[in-house]
């Protein structure tokens, strides 16, 4: 609106009108910036899926979307912005969803339950990065490879703590008590599809508006050349660093809603397997977009509930699905689709 | 054109009368058919499988066709709550069984009580029905019931010090926690508290410490898959005389064969459906046992699991509750299933009550003794 107002009060001249019109243009572009946009594009996508959905069924399915689209963005910030795999990333994942869980038991309400086990794994992430970080090459998918393991076995057997292999009940906050405070009635299924769309739509505002800042074009230098990055003046080994403490606040966010949103977790959270799976979204999605997040974890979520239908192939489609897709658009869906756009129109 | 017409309204109107007739009551179930639980799962699904093919074959329920839907898990806590959600949303069914894992159960759970549906878990652990939800059940025996009938056995040979050789996976950690939370009142002390991990090869610096403990009189060994084996066969190798046990987490004949000839002479608590020809006559579960032997070896050609014993029951209690309902409200039929008195499964005799949502009481247990490469019934 601001930006709207701003020739009028200029009064430009007639003749520079048109400069004045490009001008305004300009600006408003400015005012909605790419955050922004992207954050408004999300909410939009969120409501349109609450529009659409007929049944508390789809609402769950679309939480678990968004849900894992939040922890996939956080990769998209490690492998697409600085080139860097994590194999580790469900530890994370996990420290966020298991603090979430416990500390609830010792006191602490669930909202600062969540925010501790989120700040353990940015710490954790810090602590364990740093030394790493320093070498180049694949360390770091060794080392996180490393670390998911070794959060996985202690989530697995220090049973009075965390329930073992069978896992814990989360006691605590459900997202309709939220939404009751301000008058609005809705199931859990619903309120906690709000939660969870409002929180990944704000997490990929953040991660878009960190492609643009001078720290994501560092990022974005260093995953071109390590090299030449270090030429430029850019302390190469910090800004990996907080790219990865990034991304590993990214994924216990989305472990902490995801523990509030089943109400049990178990060490699965964090085993091996689902590192694996969220890089899998991102490269199916798009590595380098937020967009890819959205789409590799829309794709990988949805279509395993769509494929029920054929039981007994269901494993071969979706493995036939991504290395089609591997051959194909090596670069992600999103890309290699925004590329045959751009195509289109030129 | 009329006649077109006409040949749509007819077909149109043919549907709608047909549709009555197929009325149908669902029954849903979530369960690891695949993944890292699927020695659980497969077996569940294909005898659920069987036993609606073989209920429709025989007129249904109350006149009423039987329709299953079953999903795949794959023991995934996350999957099973989506599955559930799905199958009381979208398939509207009065009734769920499931659940293979501990975990994928928990996670479903307070669904049922939100949408009221009934719901049977085929997995383990005391968490299920202890707290009793008023709408989960489950028909396994739990771990615990496992050590008191182990401590039984023992104390009615008039020992006492038992030492404990645990495995570190779920099973062996929950059943050691288990065995050690009951010996007080079982009247046996625990002198001897070992573990190994489940893919150790050689267990033999454990076993020796025990061996060496002062005044130890038997050995237990609750664990899961290859590590029981390796126990057995290192126990015999070390020539350990004491009494061995083993648990209902290796009651098949593949440990038998895994263990050789080591697996003589040791003990076990399992279903009675290993020992169907050794059953006597008046023994309640002799019918349901030889049934589901028979039946399954039918369909699939294999001898079924204790795992498919635990769906085998579950659904037979279903069936049950609801030809005893007499109706498919969901409500009604948890209401007719906790009124559940005397039913002879393969796994025990059940009698739910609101307090008690397993039903079953020690008496399910057989203490089975290996003998020459076969089961033996211990007499009580």
């Amino acid at each position: 609106m601001m930006a709207g107002q701003r020739p009028t009060t200029s009064a430009a001249p007639a003749d520079t009108g048109r400069h004045a019109y490009l001008q305004n243009k300009v600006t408003r572009r400015r005012a909605i910036g790419p955050g922004l946009r992207t954050f408004l594009i999300f909410a939009v996508l969120v409501g349109l899926g609450a529009l659409i959905f007929p049944s508390s069924y789809f609402y769950r399915v679309g939480t678990l979307v968004w849900i894992n689209t939040l922890a996939v963005t956080g990769i998209v910030v490690l492998l697409g912005y600085v080139g860097l795999v994590s194999l580790g990333h469900a530890g994370f994942f996990a420290i966020g969803a298991y603090a979430t869980a416990i500390l609830p038991n010792y006191g602490v309400p669930s909202p600062l339950a969540m925010l501790s086990g989120v700040l353990l794994a940015g710490l954790l992430a810090l602590v364990v990065g740093r030394p790493i970080l320093k070498l180049s090459g694949y360390y770091l998918a060794i080392a996180t490879l490393g670390l998911g393991m070794l959060i996985w076995m202690v989530l697995s057997k220090e049973a009075w703590l965390t329930g073992g292999p069978d896992g814990m009940t989360v006691s605590g906050m459900n997202a309709r008590n939220l939404f009751k405070m301000v008058g609005l009635n809705l199931k859990s299924a619903e309120a906690w599809y709000w939660v969870a769309g409002f929180t990944a739509a704000i997490g990929a505002a953040i991660a878009v508006n960190l492609a643009g800042s001078p720290s994501g074009r560092s990022l974005r230098a260093i995953h071109d050349s390590d090299v030449a990055a270090r030429s430029l003046g850019i302390d190469v080994a910090r800004a990996k660093s907080r790219a990865f403490v990034i991304s590993a606040l990214y994924a216990a966010v989305a472990g902490g809603l995801l523990a509030l949103a089943n109400g049990y977790i178990t060490p699965e959270t964090g085993g091996f397997m689902h590192s694996v799976e969220m890089v899998t979204m991102a490269v199916l999605g798009g590595a380098t977009s937020v967009f890819g997040a959205l789409v590799g974890a829309l794709i990988l979520t949805a279509l395993p509930q769509v494929l029920t239908v054929f039981a007994d192939y269901e494993h071969m489609l979706l493995g036939g699905i991504m290395v089609v897709t591997m051959i194909a658009m090596r670069r992600g869906l999103v890309p290699f689709i925004a590329d045959l756009w751009t195509r289109r129109k030129s | 054109m009329t006649r077109q017409a006409v040949a749509a309204g007819v077909s149109a109107l043919a549907l709608l009368t047909a549709a009555p007739a197929l009325a149908e009551i669902k029954i849903g179930a979530s369960l690891a058919v695949t993944g890292p639980a699927a020695f659980l799962g497969d077996p569940e699904a294909k005898t659920l499988e069987m036993l609606v093919e073989e209920l429709n074959a025989n007129g249904g329920i109350n006149g009423e066709e039987v329709e299953l839907i079953l999903y795949d898990d794959g023991a995934d806590p996350n999957k099973a709550r989506t599955f559930a959600t799905r199958l009381i949303e979208e398939d509207e069914v009065v009734a769920v069984i499931g659940g293979s894992s501990t975990g994928a159960t928990m996670a479903m759970a307070p669904l049922f009580a939100d949408y009221e549906i009934p719901f049977i878990s085929l997995a383990g652990a005391v968490v299920i029905i202890d707290p009793v939800q008023e709408f989960v059940f489950k028909t396994p025996h739990t771990d615990r019931m496992a050590c008191e009938k182990i401590f039984a056995d023992i104390t009615s040979r008039g020992m006492t010090k038992v030492g404990l050789i645990s495995g570190t996976d779920g099973f062996g950690a929950s059943m050691r926690e288990q065995c050690l939370d009951v010996a007080p009142a079982s009247g046996v002390e625990i002198v001897a508290d070992e573990s190994y991990g489940g893919s150790d090869s050689d267990m033999t610096p454990q076993l020796t410490n025990i061996a060496a403990t002062e005044g130890i009189e038997a050995v237990v060994n609750p664990g899961f898959g290859q590590g029981p084996a390796v126990v057995t066969r290192n126990y015999a190798q070390l020539g350990i005389d004491l009494p061995f046990y083993q648990s209902h987490g290796v009651a098949s004949d593949e440990f038998i064969k895994l263990a050789g000839d080591a697996a003589n002479g040791l003990r076990l608590p399992a279903t009675p459906l290993l020992i169907p020809d050794q059953l006597a006559e008046d023994d309640p579960q002799r019918q349901p046992v030889q049934d589901y032997i028979a039946a399954y070896e039918a369909a699939h050609g294999e001898k079924p699991s204790t795992f498919g014993g635990y769906a085998y029951d579950a659904f037979h209690l279903l069936v049950n509750a609801i030809e005893r309902a007499g109706s498919t409200d969901p409500v009604e039929i948890r209401d007719a299933l906790e009124a559940t008195e005397g039913h002879a499964g393969v796994t025990g005799v059940y009698s739910f009550t609101p307090e008690d949502h397993m039903g079953l009481d020690l008496s399910a247990f057989r203490i089975l003794e290996i003998k020459d490469g076969g089961w033996t019934p211990v007499e009580e």
